[in-house]
């Protein structure tokens, strides 16, 4: 069902979190709302299930307007980052409890609780109670409980945060087979940039209460609105040059100059401007070259990552193969892919 | 328990020490059950004598059994009204957005605080007033009255123990608030429940001075005033009565003791275990 935010605030006494976000969320799609902690992640999320009163604004889900409906009535099912599963029922009792409320027949509930059960894959563990299941158990039990009663929404609050990494990997794909499987529309609040850009459809990346930009994983990672966005995307993360404008290029604060392609509109000589380059975009083949001292080296498996210390003491990261011929503390000289150099205005304005 | 000491000269000195207590508490139950000459320690005979008291009335003094029943239903009763109010009370001072919320929790502390004692004289005045005076009734709730501040108070410490996410996750399950409570919230408190459930019990059990004042009557008569009577009665004192109705008074305080220490001790402990 498609979910629609329009102009929602959020005010907590005198502070306001929220101010006037608007924000769509398509019908069947996974949305995943990005940011760091403290953006007004969960804050949208509970607006959104009923927990919270907005202050001002509409909620739409399809064309129903919600925004005065209880959380009752609102049919959402929320995972909660601990689970809150209920430590006193078991597995069954816990996936149960939403048909039991809307007193359905106990033949029915059974029906559908050892349908969800197969689904998730927990049907072994129906007779234990939530402190005897493992934290990837536990989160299969909650988005059992959750999707059980047909929700129109699943909101999906930091769900791997509590999960050993191995364990994150595969609930990580778990519940993208979940949603898909059940073609449920759903948000998952996450501040993990690669959860977000591996799970989801579209994100919404926020940052201080504001939607900064909404696009598909790859578009927002190859154009970048923001310096914050481009800066939150990727691992490992992109490098930043400070400096300014100079007639058709770039003058780093430390003198490094650096022609930038015509396409990219500069403002006037002298303005400030911030350049951004990913690990990817520097290396040994490309059209910019640009000196400097290999200060790092990270071994990351089938990646070395490389961090080259420029003469005016700005850094760049590279990513690249393995490869033996460089060591810490060689001088080298790698070049920049000009045409996918980010460039930023002072306000951190994609130019 | 770890030993990096040696226990036995512990438990040699508790020994000791507490032995004048165990000493007389043998000497209770030995005094029940036999005759003693005047200034001698040792009993020259086994009699059931003193225990004639449970099946003939003692002259001018109501039946013990009829005694026992009031002080059940006296115990039972206020730690009802007290389990059943606190446990609401309690969850909404945790819990919802009362106005006065403040108020309210400041005030269940001064009551808590407070001498009961002082409060008697005037409880005696409106209990006159209603008509409640010399009845069960009325000092049961006055009785349950005077627990409940210290029973909302610890209610509410268990309830904010109760993680949030468990109440939002029933209410979006669809479940009415009160249904949240009942079948997501109660059984996380049960362990308190026990605990003040018993403690009021017990409470109730003990209490002396408000049945004293305010239903001294031998219809609605309970253990303790009716003991406080036999203490009191200067023309037949009979000091082997009344140690035997103090051992019938304390028996079933000792049995729930043993049945149920480990749930009074939680009600120190606090938080939900298990
Ligand atoms: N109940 C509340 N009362 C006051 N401030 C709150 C409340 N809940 C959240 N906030 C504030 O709102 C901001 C956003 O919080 P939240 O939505 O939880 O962030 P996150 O993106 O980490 O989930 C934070 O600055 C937080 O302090
Ligand atoms: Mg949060």
């Amino acid at each position: 069902m498609r979910i629609l935010l329009d102009g929602f605030t959020k005010s907590f006494g005198p502070m306001t979190v929220i101010d006037k976000m608007t924000l769509e969320i398509r019908d069947g799609e996974m949305l995943a709302l990005l940011g760091p902690s403290g953006c007004g992640k969960s804050t949208t999320l509970f607006a959104i299930c009923g927990i919270h009163k907005i202050s001002a604004g509409r909620i739409l889900f399809g064309d129903r307007d919600v925004t005065n409906v209880a959380s009752q009535q609102r049919n959402v099912g929320v995972v909660f980052q601990s689970y809150a599963l209920y430590p006193h029922m078991t597995v069954a009792e816990n996936i149960a409890f939403p048909l039991e409320v809307k007193k359905l027949k106990a033949a029915e509930i059974k029906r559908q609780v050892d349908q969800m059960a197969e689904l998730v894959h927990i049907e072994e563990l129906m007779k234990r109670r939530p402190a005897e299941l493992s934290g990837g158990q536990q989160q299969r039990v909650a988005l059992a409980r959750a999707l059980v009663r047909k929700p129109d929404v699943l909101l999906l609050d930091e769900p791997l945060a509590n999960l050993d990494s191995k364990l994150r990997l595969e609930m990580r794909s778990e519940i993208r087979r979940l949603q898909l499987a059940t073609g449920i529309t759903a948000i998952l609040v996450t501040h993990d940039q690669v959860e977000a850009m591996s799970m989801c459809d579209r994100i919404a990346i926020m940052n201080a209460g504001e939607i900064v930009q909404i696009a598909t994983p790859g578009e927002m990672y190859r154009n970048p609105r923001t310096e914050f966005v481009a800066g939150f995307l990727g691992n490992p993360p992109i490098a930043f040059l400070h400096g300014v404008a100079t007639s058709g290029g770039f003058a780093s604060v430390g003198g490094e100059a650096i022609a930038l392609p015509a396409s990219v509109p500069l403002p006037p000589p002298g303005s400030k401007l911030t350049l951004g380059i990913r690990p990817e975009h520097f290396g040994p083949t490309g059209n910019i070259p640009i000196r400097g001292r290999i200060s790092f080296i990270e071994t990351q498996g089938r990646e070395n990552l490389y961090d080259v210390t420029l003469p005016s003491g700005s850094m760049l990261r590279s990513i690249q193969p393995l490869r033996g011929d460089v060591a810490l503390n060689e001088e080298i000289e790698w070049s920049i892919a000009g045409d996918r150099i980010l460039v930023f205005d002072e306000h951190g304005t994609r130019l | 328990m770890t030993s990096n000491f040696r226990a036995w000269p512990v438990v040699l000195a508790l020994s000791i020490v507490s032995a004048p207590l165990v000493l007389m508490y043998v000497y209770l139950l030995v005094d029940t059950v036999t005759s003693t000459a005047p200034g001698s320690l040792i009993p020259y005979e086994f009699t059931l004598r003193h225990w004639t008291f449970l099946w003939t009335p003692v002259p001018g003094r109501p039946d013990i059994w009829r005694v026992a029943l009031n002080t059940l239903v006296f115990a039972t009763a206020s730690s009802a009204i007290v389990l059943s109010l606190s446990s609401t009370a309690g969850y909404v001072l945790s819990r919802l957005n009362v106005p006065f919320r403040r108020f309210f929790l400041a005030g269940v502390m001064v009551l808590h605080a407070f001498p009961s004692v002082t409060l008697i004289v005037a409880i005696f005045l409106v209990l006159q007033m209603v008509g409640l005076y010399n009845s069960l009734a009325g000092v049961i709730l006055v009785k349950a009255a005077l627990d409940m501040p210290l029973g909302i108070w610890i209610m509410k410490g268990f309830y904010d123990t109760v993680p949030w996410e468990i109440e939002m996750a029933g209410i979006q399950d669809g479940a009415s608030r009160f249904t949240v409570w009942r079948r997501l919230v109660l059984p996380q408190v049960r362990p308190a429940l026990l605990a003040l459930g018993l403690f009021a019990f017990l409470s109730g059990w003990s209490e002396f001075i408000l049945p004293q004042v305010l239903a001294p009557d031998n219809r609605v008569q309970v253990l303790s005033v009716y003991l406080a009577g036999l203490i009191a009665d200067d023309n037949n004192f009979d000091m082997a009565l009344f140690k035997s109705v103090g051992v019938f008074y304390v028996v079933p305080v000792i049995l729930l003791f043993l049945f149920f220490q480990k749930h009074l001790m939680n009600i120190y402990g606090g938080g939900t275990k298990g």
